[in-house]
């Protein structure tokens, strides 16, 4: 097993390196004068000599690529403009933000999803597979903004349930209690559109499994219908499951976006935007490249994880 | 009689788990050498079970799959290019698995006229009069040419397939297990009619299937492979009931018959070699009850016997 | 085209889908000519005015302009740009998918690996990124929607592309003479189709919100103009004191996607043929039971004994009869072989025994099974559970498809046991070594370890007998379970099967096509055709002198290894549609021997002699020696 996670590691390196040159190639794409492009308003003669020195603008472009990833792989992401501070500093700061709005979003997403689908399946054209099948149209039609606006119309102003929006209170504490009812509206509203597409997902998944071979085999054993949904089906439709969990965290991760706006939560998402409308290239581009990095690993994660439930794989 | 299809030395050896850069992680040899050749207007009967290299060889046949070496000749004239629009006008090939070969996005009509079209550049007035006559000796009602595949029961759809193989004018046919995938009744009717259109057209046949009582019944001679090579060949009257290889033996007293006790005929419960690891000397060693000592050192060459029959085997019964 | 949109139309949730979008296209269409306000005007005297209020419906947004002329002209805008992002994103993805699935090798190779590295990225990223370079505006955030997409496509259609090349009929295109490029238009094109309009179909509505949500970041339209998403984002500021500017243009957003995401599913079901055919239905635990008319009563000392059992297909308004009134008893020890073309029934019989078959669509409308004198068919449902596997067990034919593939044969055979027997793990493990080792696996200890795809065919069928064994059953049911197996693994499997039953005295019902594996192994035959039984007794009795004329043709079409080569005879005609029976005996239109008494009303299973039972009225003579 540490030998395929070692294989899985050293596979990702490419793809690392296919990442850092789109992002390169989306940046040379900006037309005219890259300095008085990316600096814009904060073009000073000492910002503008400091870009010129980061970017290496006089060398030729494969050659500025390798000063870039170079820089990269000590830590060195250049320096916004508009903060005034190492990218690398604020995208970390940002990310942490990011990552337990968007955590607790996908574990819930999974957890209710998986679940859901489950239920819905089991019990095909039942009342509870007919509902779920609305609740879960509702959700993947209705936009997360707008879903998080209502959210805070209807649970923070009116009934007052939680805060309009923030990561911490402006006073008192910074405690778990704090952090969770910060969280649990923004979370909910980023969970609801993941959940329905995994729950639509699994439910299909789980159709398709319930019809294989192997699962009349179960009940001619004389296995248990509990057991026969949620061992022997549910275990065979995980690996259709699974690497859709992949997939949808990066949708999370992009819904992060639109959320973190709706609730002003301090994520990187919200850096990324106000970067690009203040036009802090560097940001966006240290801040892209970081991400899209971290969600590399955690496809690697969800690899071995497939690897680990499917012994097909493994030989 | 003149060779209708000659092979020499054919082989073909499959790359297993290709990279995008650098040699591939292990090679299968799918098919050994094979030399066989076949007689104009007989049928060869190829047996074997799966994973023997039956149809690889089959489409080797037919250029659907260039060989590692070796050379395929027709009628005197060598096929070296793998190109199925050249070999289509030689030979052709009648599928197995008949619902999958047909298209069902087009209708019979467009799937019958294909090879007259781009093999023979026939017009409009020649392809219908040419469908007509093919049809009429497959025993099909024209009014088919307008529906699709999935209206046809599967006896049906391979007599279409047998249509198609026949419009391309090809006088041999690979015929791989054409009738495995039907019910006994069916399956005699098609075999009945592929007896009559072979002489009706002065076909050769390639019949390659798993069955041997059914390749016993439509074959002039048998050749037996095993894991990739010709182990034996000879008349169908005798190649089951007087066997010279024990892997022919061991067929042939699986072969369930009515009449004869049930005994496991093997002692040793032993399956296939893996391909990708193959033993040295003769395949079937491991399974064989007459195993020596020399049959592991080199495969068995396929010798013909002082009765015409060819056998690789050392000590051939 | 217009079976499609019967079919759409039958699904009423698409239709709803249908009819809304049908609406909103509408209105976006002809919003140019409707007498509306200047979508654009702005007049700070009149701002946030509430909904209803004179001069403007839906009310005005912070700067005044009329927020139904404005959600009018917005919803243009998102729809054109978010259909026009499916469509390119489709032609693009679906044209990069088609060459890398059709030409595969380094060429897939290639491209695939650029999709993936295009994947790794959560896709507002590069959204973002794209947007970022280009800078903001309606159009840069549409080639941004429509160029994180194309991967998406390209993946699905590069799969479904595979399939199809892989797919016989392109060989026997190639062998009709027709190059690449024919064949990737005439062949493989129209089988994708389907599967682009279904995958547009169902991410139209995913495009409509990206690029709503990029214009709601002020990524995409620019001020003065709006779409819906920039709408909302203009209108948050205000979220708390004047909520309507959110809600109209929010709403409306989610009535579009709604209605998308209907239709989608709507097009989905129409299209694809494993939906259509009802394919992904849930089969339940137990096969629904509506028996109409008396239960037959158990009659005989018989172990199994299934009187005039009656299962269908239900399929929409078709009714297949696939078994259509079967008697037949079992008595302990016997082997009992069932034997039938395809489309017979007898699987279907077998399965129907302990409510196997897959419902819906499947329905036992009418007899019973009575094992030990209880009726197995009315049983509750727990009832027939205890009963499963342990003392009426089954093995399957295909032994890769029935074996779970994610468990190993050891926990496998450890369960079968377990679900029945309250013993500790350790004690259902060591059984399940011995179960290997009775049927002869060797090295048990190690292969209980073992997956089932690590085991050759004939090993698994050997596990698959060694779960039916587990709990010392009184009958097997084997339902054809050599026919996926090679003739020399064939023939281990059988004689195994033939010892095991005589060690352990076991009942054994064998369905099969194969008479050559039932002289061999069993006792008794019954022959099937159309449902029913027409012919049943000892099994040497009835191969030398079949009674029935379809079981005597039957056997004249089989070829038989050591006869040499012959004309074969062949049954003219093909089995009738189960759900289309004639009146009277079903073989009758096939039959030579056929009078106008065959073709009318019911014919009864008789007896033929002491021990054989035919239904036909004309039935072949039986020598003295085949009376049994």
């Amino acid at each position: 097993m540490a030998g395929y996670i070692l294989k899985r590691l050293i596979s990702a390196i490419p793809v690392l390196l296919g990442i850092s040159i789109i992002v390169f190639v989306i940046m040379a794409l900006i037309p005219g004068d890259p300095a008085t492009a990316i600096l814009g308003s904060y073009a000073t003669p000492e910002n503008v000599e400091r870009l010129n020195r980061d970017l290496g603008l006089d060398k030729g472009m494969v050659q500025r690529y390798f000063i870039w990833l170079g820089n990269m792989l000590t830590g060195d992401f250049g320096r916004s403009f508009a903060l005034n501070r190492p990218v690398i500093d604020e995208v970390l700061e940002r990310f942490n933000a990011t990552l337990v709005l968007a955590g607790t979003s996908f574990i819930l997403c999974s957890l209710v999803g998986v679940a859901a689908g489950v239920v819905s399946a089991s019990r095909q054209y039942g009342l509870a597979d007919k509902a779920i099948t609305f609740v879960v149209l509702l959700g993947i039609s209705i936009p997360s903004f707008f879903l998080g606006m209502m959210m805070i119309l209807i649970f923070a102003v009116n009934l007052r349930m939680f805060p309009v929006s923030g990561m911490w209170p402006i006073y008192g504490d910074r405690d778990l209690a704090a952090l969770i009812s910060h969280l649990t509206l923004p979370a909910l509203a980023l969970a609801v559109v993941a959940t329905g597409v995994i729950a639509r997902l699994a439910r299909s998944a789980m159709l398709e499994v319930l019809r294989q071979d192997f699962i009349r085999t179960a009940r001619a054993k004389g296995v248990h219908e509990r057991s026969v949904i949620w061992r022997h089906a549910l275990r065979a439709a995980m690996v259709s499951i699974i690497p859709v969990l992949g997939i949808q965290a990066g949708f999370v991760l992009s819904g992060a976006v639109y959320i973190e706006i709706v609730f002003q939560w301090p994520g990187v998402g919200r850096m990324l935007v106000d970067a690009i409308l203040k036009r802090d290239i560097l940001l966006v581009q240290g801040g892209v490249v970081f991400v899209a990095a971290c969600y590399v690993m955690f496809n690697i994660a969800v690899d071995v994880a497939q690897t680990l439930l499917d012994p097909r794989i493994r030989s | 009689m003149s060779i209708a299809l000659r092979l020499t030395e054919l082989t073909k050896t499959f790359e297993v788990g290709k990279r995008l850069i650098g040699p591939p992680k292990g090679r299968v040899r799918a098919v050994q050498p094979v030399t066989l050749d076949v007689t104009e207007g007989e049928t060869l009967g190829i047996v074997g079970e799966s994973g023997c290299g039956k149809s690889t060889l089959a489409r080797m046949l037919v250029g659907l799959l260039p060989p590692s070496s070796g050379t395929i000749e027709i009628d005197g004239a060598p096929l070296d290019n793998a190109d199925p629009a050249i070999f289509g006008r030689k030979i052709q090939y009648v599928f197995q698995d008949t619902i999958s070969s047909l298209n069902p996005r087009k209708t019979i009509r467009q799937i019958m006229e294909a090879p007259l079209r781009h093999l023979h550049k026939m017009d409009a007035a020649a392809r219908k009069a040419r469908i007509s006559e093919i049809f009429e000796a497959v025993n099909l009602r024209e009014e088919f040419l307008d529906r699709y595949p999935h209206e046809f029961s599967g006896g049906q759809a391979q007599r279409i397939g047998i249509a198609r193989a026949l419009a391309a004018d090809a006088r041999i046919l690979v015929l791989d297990e054409p009738v495995s995938a039907l019910d006994v009744s069916i399956q005699a009717q098609v075999l009945n009619l592929l007896a009559r259109l072979k002489a009706e057209f002065g076909l050769t046949y390639l019949f390659i299937s798993h069955d041997l009582a059914v390749v016993e019944a439509v074959s002039d001679r048998v050749a037996v492979l095993y894991f990739g090579a010709v182990v034996e060949v000879g008349p169908a009257d005798r190649v089951f009931s007087a066997p010279r290889h024990p892997y022919t033996k061991l067929l042939a007293d699986s072969a369930p018959v009515v009449g004869r006790a049930l005994a496991a005929p093997e002692g040793r419960e032993t399956e296939l070699p893996d391909p990708m690891n193959p033993p040295e000397g003769c395949a079937f060693r491991a399974r064989c009850p007459n195993a020596t000592a020399v049959c592991a050192t080199a495969a068995p060459p396929l010798e013909r016997q002082s009765d015409g029959v060819q056998v690789a085997c050392y000590n051939p019964l | 085209m217009r079976a499609f949109f019967a079919l759409l139309a039958r699904n009423r949730l698409a239709l709803v889908g249908l009819i809304v979008m049908g609406c909103v296209m509408i209105l976006a269409l002809i919003t140019p000519i409707l007498p509306l306000a200047d979508p654009d005007v702005t007049d700070t005297s009149q701002r946030f005015q509430r909904p209803f209020t004179e001069g403007a419906l839906l009310g005005t947004d912070h700067l005044g302009r009329d927020l139904l002329s404005r959600l009018l002209w917005g919803t243009r805008l998102s729809l054109a740009v978010g259909i026009a992002a499916a469509v390119i994103a489709a032609t693009l993805g679906a044209a990069i998918g088609i060459v890398a699935g059709f030409y595969g090798g380094r060429t897939d190779n290639v491209i695939m690996r650029g999709v993936d590295m295009l994947m790794a990225f959560p896709y507002i990223l590069l959204a973002l990124a794209i947007v970022a370079a280009l800078g903001p505006g309606l159009m840069n955030a549409l080639i941004a929607v429509a160029a994180v997409n194309i991967p998406f496509f390209a993946r699905n259609i590069r799969g479904v592309t595979v399939g199809i090349a892989n797919k016989e009929f392109v060989d026997a295109a190639r062998l009709s003479g027709m190059g690449d490029l024919r064949i990737i238009l005439t062949e493989i094109l129209p089988n994708v189709i389907p599967v682009i309009v279904i995958a547009m179909s169902t991410t139209v509505g995913w495009m409509i919100l990206e690029t709503a949500g990029l214009s709601f970041l002020g990524l995409g339209s620019q001020p003065p103009k709006a779409d819906l998403g920039s709408m909302l984002g203009e209108a948050r500021s205000a979220l708390i004191t004047n909520p309507h500017t959110s809600v109209v243009p929010g709403v409306m957003i989610l009535i579009i996607v709604m209605a998308v995401n209907l239709l989608g599913d709507g097009v989905r079901e129409a299209l694809d043929p494993r939906l259509r055919s009802g394919a992904l239905t849930r089969p339940m635990a137990a096969t629904l039971v509506r028996r109409k008319g008396p239960v037959p009563e158990a009659s005989d000392d018989a172990l199994l004994a299934l009187r005039g059992l009656e299962t269908q297909f239900h399929v929409k308004s078709r009714i297949y009869r696939a078994v259509g009134g079967v008697d037949l008893q079992v008595r302990p020890g016997e082997c009992l072989g069932l034997i039938g073309e395809s489309g017979s029934g007898k699987s279907v019989t077998a399965l129907s025994i302990m409510g196997l078959v897959a419902s819906p669509p499947g329905v036992i409308t009418g007899g019973a099974v009575h094992y030990k004198g209880r009726d197995l068919i009315g049983a509750r449902y727990e009832d027939l559970r205890r009963l499963r596997g342990n003392e009426i067990a089954y093995i399957f034919q295909d032994p890769l498809a029935t074996l779970h593939p994610l468990y190993s044969v050891g926990d496998q055979l450890a369960e079968a046991i377990t679900c029945h027997h309250n013993v500790s793990k350790a004690e259902a493990r060591a059984r399940a070594v011995n179960l290997l080792k009775s049927v002869r696996i060797p090295n048990a200890e190690d292969r209980a370890n073992s997956y089932p795809h690590e085991l050759s065919g004939g090993m698994r069928q050997r596990v698959g007998i060694a779960m039916a064994l587990a709990n010392d059953p009184e009958v097997i049911i084997a339902d054809e379970p050599t026919t996926a197996l090679d003739v020399t693994v064939q023939a281990q499997i059988l004689s195994l099967l033939d010892d095991l039953r005589r060690e352990r005295g076991l009942a054994i019902v064998f369905i099969t096509h194969d008479f050559g594996v039932v002289a061999q192994l069993c006792d008794r035959v019954a022959v099937m055709y159309a449902g029913r039984i027409v012919e049943e007794g000892p099994t040497d009795a009835i191969l030398n002198a079949p009674a029935h004329p379809y079981a005597a043709r039957l056997m004249a079409c089989v070829p038989e290894l050591g006869e040499g080569r012959r004309e074969l005879a062949a049954i003219p005609g093909l089995p009738p549609a189960v759900n289309d029976l004639p009146d009277g005996c079903a073989f009758a239109p096939r039959c030579d021997k056929a009078q106008p008494a065959c073709r009318t009303g019911e014919i009864a299973l008789a007896r033929s002699s002491d021990v054989r039972r035919v239904r036909c009225i004309d039935p072949e003579p039986i020598p003295e020696e085949a009376a049994g």
